[in-house]
């Protein structure tokens, strides 16, 4: 039986290829652009509420959230405030070797910028190195920090979580 | 009954301080009444004291706020309107739809009150397996209030058992406190819970393995390692395929049923609904039961969420009210609609359709039963 | 947050005001809080709600206290309870 998000929690490629929140690879060569990975009709919006630039749309309650990846300019706003942890930001522009990260993180102590870190890919299986770029925890996102990590470009679309390793 | 304590008396009595209950007091408060808030537990907040996660809905049900936080306002939103607030008291009684018995740590009284709110909320499913009696296996829910509320982990090593909303949520707070989640095991071919809490543990490591479930626990007085096995669509163990996890504590997540006792006590009408978690207490679109003045709201009234336990609190509060004289029948259509508007958004889309359905049933048997007993309010 | 120390059986433990006995015994280590009248079996913590009673123990000299939601208090007593327990008044 395939696997999907419903069957083991991991997005596979074939949903990844519908959702509504993932952009083009046009648009991901272009710069930095928010990745939602919220495939389900749930009671839930305040994505829509956090973008400055209306750029993902929440049409009713449930709908799945639609991402214009023309109004999206990465800034990462939307981040932060999704309960289910699901938003992503990735800049593929970022370097000539590699691409940029941001995503929530909850655990604590928070990493170090400047830090190596295992990057794990959507089933938690260690995909690559990465390197923690940035860490941003503004009050107004009430204790959902915000980390980029940078990791091979082919790893763009693919890096969601990080390990530290801590011994 | 024989004479217990003093006897005082308020308008309206709200049994449980959790989301519902916070919200019908603050209400029927706010609309005026005089209002006695009463709660078994050390605390306020009912659920919502152990919620660190941000909650889902909309904006107007707190959405991107934590639990936590939504407790700690409707708290001091409900003693600044002046609700009486009576924590660590136990209400052990209900007579004549009117009476409550309580006690306290010193004493025992008894309370009337013109209308009674039950927002006594839902207790974990216990799941029967050998070895689940050994200290170590407890409720999912109850591994997240000794973590969440009194910051202790009761162990190193988790198994869950069940992929809803609990058993996901619980197995990350799990991983904030420190602790290994070793897997999930859900009986079902498909996580129950929503795919955003699932894939939040998966890109962390936790795996969710979806038919599969538990068969026994094994140790020297205390969980030491847990048996998981396959199962068939039919929920038949596929022989052969046991494996043996090393864990040291196992959370069960099987569901909430009601906890409906008092309204049991109170000779309400109840009908079995597998979907709202069992027997529920029947109520009309004013929350109120078969029993006039005698109102339900929140998981003890069906098994659903934080947000819509709030929605029917509020209604539940308006229409207590407006059986004290309060409040026009027109004025209390008028504040109900507005909730009930709010209510059928939040049970949209596949995961809600089931309960608003079910809640349908719920209420249709209300408006078959006893008409004259809902005819000094009315239905809406 | 205000320190507090509770006597389990004669061992003085550190506690923190306005938790529950339950939390404060695991955080020392305790996992079996009591023992099933017909066969010695260990109990500890289950639902965390009230509900249940597998946590009951023996404090200051009441049994079936519902160690889960019952607070710790300074110089509080806490036993381990077997089957239905007694008073020790």
């Amino acid at each position: 039986m395939k696997s999907t998000v419903v069957t083991c929690g991991v997005l596979s490629k074939s949903e990844l290829k519908v959702l509504s929140g993932v952009p083009s690879e046009e648009r991901l060569k272009k710069g930095p652009v928010a990745v939602v990975e919220c495939n389900q009709e749930i009671p839930c919006n305040p994505c829509q509420a956090a973008c400055p630039r209306e750029a993902i749309r929440v049409d009713t309650l449930t709908s799945v959230p639609v991402l214009d990846e023309e109004k999206c300019n990465g800034c990462g706003t939307c981040v932060a405030p999704c309960p289910g942890l699901a938003i992503f930001v990735v800049d593929m522009t970022y370097s000539e070797q590699e691409a940029l990260v941001t995503m929530p993180y909850e655990f604590l102590p928070y990493p170090e910028v400047g830090e190596k870190v295992d990057g794990l890919d959507r089933s938690g299986r260690r995909i690559c190195e990465g390197t923690i770029e940035k860490l941003k925890t503004p009050k107004k996102n009430d204790r959902t920090a915000v980390v980029s990590i940078s990791v091979p470009k082919k790893y763009g679309m693919e890096a969601r979580a990080i390990r530290r390793r801590l011994s | 009954m024989g004479e217990v304590g003093e006897m005082i008396s308020k308008e309206v009595a709200v049994i449980g301080a959790g989301p519902a209950g916070l919200n019908a007091a603050i209400e029927a408060a706010r609309l005026g009444a005089e209002v006695v808030l009463i709660d078994e537990n050390l605390r306020l907040g009912g659920q919502l004291t152990k919620q660190i996660h941000k909650f889902f809905g909309s904006e107007q049900h707190g959405a991107g706020t934590r639990g936590i936080d939504i407790a700690d306002g409707l708290i001091e939103a409900a003693r600044s309107l002046g609700v009486d607030l009576r924590p660590r008291t136990v209400v052990w009684g209900l007579y004549d739809g009117k009476i409550l018995a309580l006690s306290d740590e010193e004493r025992a009284y008894r309370l009337s009150a013109e209308a009674i709110i039950m927002a006594t909320g839902a207790s974990e499913n216990a799941v029967a397996f050998p070895g689940w009696t050994l200290p170590g296996v407890m409720g999912a829910g109850a591994a997240q209030t000794i973590v969440n509320v009194y910051r202790v982990l009761p162990g190193e090593r988790f198994l869950i058992v069940g992929a809803g909303n609990v058993g996901l949520i619980v197995g990350y707070q799990l991983m904030q406190a420190g602790a290994t989640v070793v897997s999930v095991v859900e009986m079902l071919p498909s996580i129950g819970g929503y795919a955003v809490h699932a894939s939040k543990i998966a890109r962390y490591g936790v795996p969710i393995r979806t038919s599969h479930t538990i068969k026994e626990v094994r140790g020297n007085g205390k969980v030491e390692e847990a048996v998981i096995v396959e199962v068939n669509a039919k929920g038949q163990e596929v022989l052969g395929s046991e494996e043996t996890l090393e864990v040291d504590t196992v959370c069960i997540a099987a569901g909430l049923t009601p906890l409906t006792e008092l309204a049991w006590i109170a000779e309400c009408e109840h009908m079995y609904i597998g979907e709202l978690g069992g027997h529920v207490p029947v109520h009309s679109r004013t929350m109120e039961t078969l029993v006039p003045g005698l109102y339900v709201c929140g998981d003890a009234s069906g098994i659903e969420e934080a947000t819509t336990a709030m929605e029917e609190g509020k209604i539940a509060g308006i229409s207590a009210v407006e059986t004290l004289g309060h409040l026009s029948r027109d004025k209390a259509l008028e504040l109900r609609s507005a909730c009930w508007e709010r209510l059928e958004t939040l049970r949209t889309g596949p995961f809600g359709s089931h309960t608003a359905e079910a809640k349908q049933r719920l209420m249709m048997r209300a408006g078959k039963t006893v008409r004259q007993n809902l005819s000094s309010i009315g239905g809406l | 947050m205000r320190e507090v120390v509770i006597d389990y059986e004669g061992e003085p433990i550190k506690a923190r005001e306005g938790e529950c006995v339950a939390s404060a015994l695991v955080a020392h280590g305790v996992k079996v809080f009591r023992e099933t009248a017909k066969r010695g079996e260990g109990r500890g913590y289950f639902c965390g709600i009230g509900r249940c009673t597998d946590c009951v123990m023996i404090v200051d000299g009441v049994p079936n206290v519902r160690t889960c939601i019952t607070a710790v208090r300074d110089g509080m007593r806490i036993k381990r309870q077997k089957g239905l327990g007694s008073w020790e008044r």
